[in-house]
Order: C-alpha cells, then structure tokens, then sequence
C-alpha cells in the first residue's frame, strides 16, 4: 500500500515559514538564538529554518547538529549498538536561547536525551522545541514549543518525514506498519 | 562484529570502516569542555594486565570512563596474581564479580584467547605475547585514514622488530585487508619466515624502501623480548634502520612517520626525527582513546547475543 501524504512540499514549506515568524515573534528577534537540529533530518530542518530566519529577519543564526546515540534510555536493550552521527555545535551555547530542531516528536525520549546531550554543552539560558510534526503517544512530560502539524496516528504506524537534501523531495508520509522504507529515511521517534 | 576482539582477523574490512567511523564521532567528545558521554552508564570494564603498560592501559581507562563506565584496574604486582593465582581463577573471580568486559595484556600469546573460556562478558585484547594488539593497529589505521583520506592503495612500510612485535602482526593484518601495500623491513634476523603468508613483502634494505612510501612505521627495538642477540649491536641497527634526517629526507613529501611508542630515541627513531611535523606519535595516541571508546561502545552498547541488558 502506497504512503499517505500528510503534507506535501508547499505545505512543509509554509510550516517551516510559520515556524520560523513563531521563532523570532517569541524571542523578540534573533538575538542569542542558536537553532540545534537533532540528526537525522533535524538538521536539515534547522537549516532550513535559519535561512526563513536570516531572509525574515537579516540575521544569521548559528546552526548546530546533535547525535543523541550517547544519551539514548534503551542502549544495551536492542541488539546491537546503535550506529552513531556526528555531533556539531560550534557556537557556544551558554547563555543562549537553543531552539530543538526535530522532524517528529513522538514518545519524546529523543527531545529528552537531546536536552542531556545540549546541557554536556554548556548551559542555555532556555531550550525551546520545534518539530514538524507532532504525532503525538508521548512517554514523557515533553510538549513542543512550535509545530508544523499535529498528526493523530495510530502506535503502529510510521511517520517518515523527507527533506529535499536527503530524500530529494520534501514531504510527511505515514505508512502501515510494515511498508518498508523506513530504513532509508526517518521515522518519528527513532524507536 | 564478533563477540571478543582477539585478532584484527576477527573483524571484517566493513567492521574496521565501522569502527573508524565510530572513532570519528567519539574524536568530538574528547574536545568538549566535559569529556564523557553516558552511553555505558553502568557497565563494568575490566582492565587485566599482566604486563606493564602506561598506555595501553590508561588509553582504555579513560576511554571506558569517557563512556561513563566503571572501570577496575587490576595489575598483577599487589593482586592476588602476585600471591600465585592462576589465569583461570582470576578470570572465574572476574566473572562472579560481573565484569561486563575485560581488557587483558599478557605476555603469553594466546591468553586471551583462553579468557574467553572462563567468562561471559566480552574480552578486548590489549596485547597478548608475541601475538597480536588489535587496538594499536586499528588506531593506526584510524590515524593514517584520518591524515591521507583512504587506506586503500598506500604503500607502507613496517620496519624493524618485526619477529617480536605483536604491533606489526595486527597492522599488517588490518592495512592489508584495507587494501593497502605492507613492506616488512628488517634484518633477517627479526623477519618472521612466514611473513610472506601475511600478504606483505619482505625487505633487509630500508634504504630502497624509503623513497616510494605514504606511512613509514617505526617499531620498537624490544631488548626486553629477545633471549638471543639478533643483530650485532644497538649502533649497527641505527645506522642500518633507524630512521635518521638523512633517511627522511628520501621519503616523499607527505609520507607519514608513525611509531607505537614507546620510542628508544637514537635506535629506531632519531630524537628530532620523532618531533617532525610529520611524524604523527601524539595524534596515534589521542586517537587510541577515540578508537578504544568506538570498540567499548560498538562491544557493549547492544545486548548481544544473550540478549537482556
């Protein structure tokens, strides 16, 4: 059975846009912002709302990736150790206001091992979360500060998001259990 | 990967681009203000060393620590070893204790290979006899991948000590199955006859070597392994196979100069030879902890076949 289409690439397009307004209206602008995006695709995602930024606001923020591997609650519980990514955050982040970046919030135990990864860092002044979909089945006191698109879904199912950089076109997905191809690309809560 | 790292053997060339991989990441964590990483919060390595060594061992100890493991040293002099107690009985005490991994050094090639019979935890070999130390090679591997971009197609040269160097077993092992080219280079006396089987060459004239290399590796003259003398004087070795000014400057420019340490200066290494800008002895050693933390993680950080944490 073929995908469904969530959103299409216009729609994550003016999400990311909104999202990035929502951003700077709370913060009162750009200042002390650093926008960390957690990989897979969070990255991508914190690129892309730096660049809505920097277009809105004239103001280059910097950008950072994070690996949440180390800090995951279910090491030495799969099989075999998770594979791990680079982490990159040259900014310096104490003091500063880091804005999350996720493709999915789900269980919440990313967002979770992501704030322990940021606070090994240094020590924001505040950490705020965005996603571009929250699907929702939250296992943990965790609520987003900015969403793209709030997705009810069913536990079994598989919430991929795909960015252009990746996947060569920008879209939300959500596949039966089974569908395959979440292998290739990101699924909502890394589980 | 394999349950126990004995040999480099034990790992496949897609193991090795694994770990080096892995390596990379943990190389940032070492640059941060707080070095340490959760991810083997509660695990329990065991550094089992029958041999002196600084830093073999301090290299696993910080890089289990890194990983917010616990970590006991257990050295022979002052441990119930020292009272008599036999390999078996030590790892059995091991075991009962829990220990989640065991790093072991022995100067009996093959011990760790027996450790895996009395334990259930994973077994690391951090140098065994004349045998092997897959750790060394993999962060040489690690070091020369990281400084000329690929393995596959360089040309390097291991030269000295080879009969007694478990350091050369395991790098010739790893560079040739990365698909690079191992030149062995020594006396006679200190080439191991079944060095050809290795997948090297072979050659007592370091001289004509020299000018065609992209890693020129220096093993340790080890005076403490040899029963008998194979080579007439420490003198005669420098002049023939120490690696001098004069010899650096026949090697092509970029070629990397690389030892194990710890370096007899003036015998196998000149000393300002050893503190060229090319020659990357420090970087070997920084990157041992990165390598030793990508194993520890790759080893531990799945439940393995037993499954459960």
């Amino acid at each position: 059975m073929a995908p469904a289409r969530l959103m299409d690439a216009a729609e994550v397009r003016r999400a990311l846009t909104r999202i990035a307004h929502e951003i700077l209206e709370r913060n009162k602008g750009a200042q002390d912002l650093v926008l960390v995006g957690i990989a897979a695709r969070g990255d991508d995602l914190a690129r892309r709302l730096a660049a809505e930024i920097e277009r809105i606001e004239g103001t280059r923020v910097p950008v950072g990736v994070l690996d949440i591997t180390f800090y995951r609650d279910d090491i030495g519980l799969r099989a075999e150790a998770p594979e791990v990514h680079e982490t990159r955050v040259e900014a310096d982040i104490t003091g500063k206001v880091v804005v999350l970046v996720d493709d999915v919030l789900y269980t919440g135990r990313t967002v979770r091992a992501a704030m322990d990864a940021l606070v090994d860092l240094g020590r924001p002044r505040a950490i705020q979360l965005a996603v571009l979909v929250d699907r929702g089945h939250r296992e943990l006191p965790i609520r987003a500060d900015f969403v793209g698109k709030n997705v009810p879904t069913r536990r079994d199912e598989q919430v991929r998001v795909a960015v252009a950089e990746v996947d060569g076109e920008d879209g939300v997905f959500v596949e039966e259990p089974g569908a395959g191809r979440e292998a290739a690309t990101g699924t909502g809560g890394r589980r | 990967m394999k349950r126990h790292l004995l040999s480099v053997n034990d790992l496949t060339a897609s193991d090795v681009v694994r770990i080096l991989d892995t390596a990379e990441s943990f190389r940032e964590v070492g640059t941060r203000v707080i070095k340490k990483v959760p991810a083997l919060r509660g695990r329990t390595v065991v550094n089992l060393f029958y041999e002196n060594s600084t830093r073999t061992r301090i290299s696993f100890e910080l890089a289990a620590k890194r990983l917010s493991a616990d970590v006991i040293n257990f050295t022979t002099s002052g441990s119930s070893v020292a009272k008599g107690e036999s390999l078996m009985d030590t790892a059995r005490t091991l075991q009962a204790m829990g220990a989640d991994a065991i790093v072991i050094r022995h100067s009996s090639s093959g011990a760790p290979y027996q450790l895996t019979r009395w334990v259930s935890g994973r077994v690391l070999n951090a140098g065994d006899g004349t045998h092997e130390h897959p750790t060394q090679a993999l962060l040489d591997l690690y070091t020369i991948r990281d400084k000329l971009g690929r393995l596959e197609g360089l040309r390097a040269a291991i030269v000295g000590d080879v009969l007694h160097s478990r350091v050369a077993r395991s790098l010739t092992f790893g560079l040739v199955k990365m698909g690079a080219e191992v030149t062995l280079v020594g006396p006679p006396t200190l080439i191991p006859p079944e060095a050809p089987q290795w997948g090297a060459q072979v050659s007592y004239d370091l001289d004509a070597v020299l000018p065609k290399l992209d890693v020129c590796y220096l093993l340790r003259v080890q005076r403490e392994r040899q029963r008998q003398r194979f080579f007439p004087s420490v003198r005669e070795y420098a002049r023939r196979y120490g690696l001098t000014r004069e010899r650096v400057a026949a090697l092509p420019e970029g070629c990397l100069i690389m030892h194990p340490g710890p370096m007899n200066r003036g015998v196998e290494i000149d000393s300002d030879v050893a503190d060229l800008p090319r020659s990357v002895i420090e970087e070997q050693v920084t990157n041992g902890i990165a390598v030793r933390m990508a194993l520890l993680y790759l080893m531990l950080g799945g439940a393995g076949e037993g499954g459960g944490a």
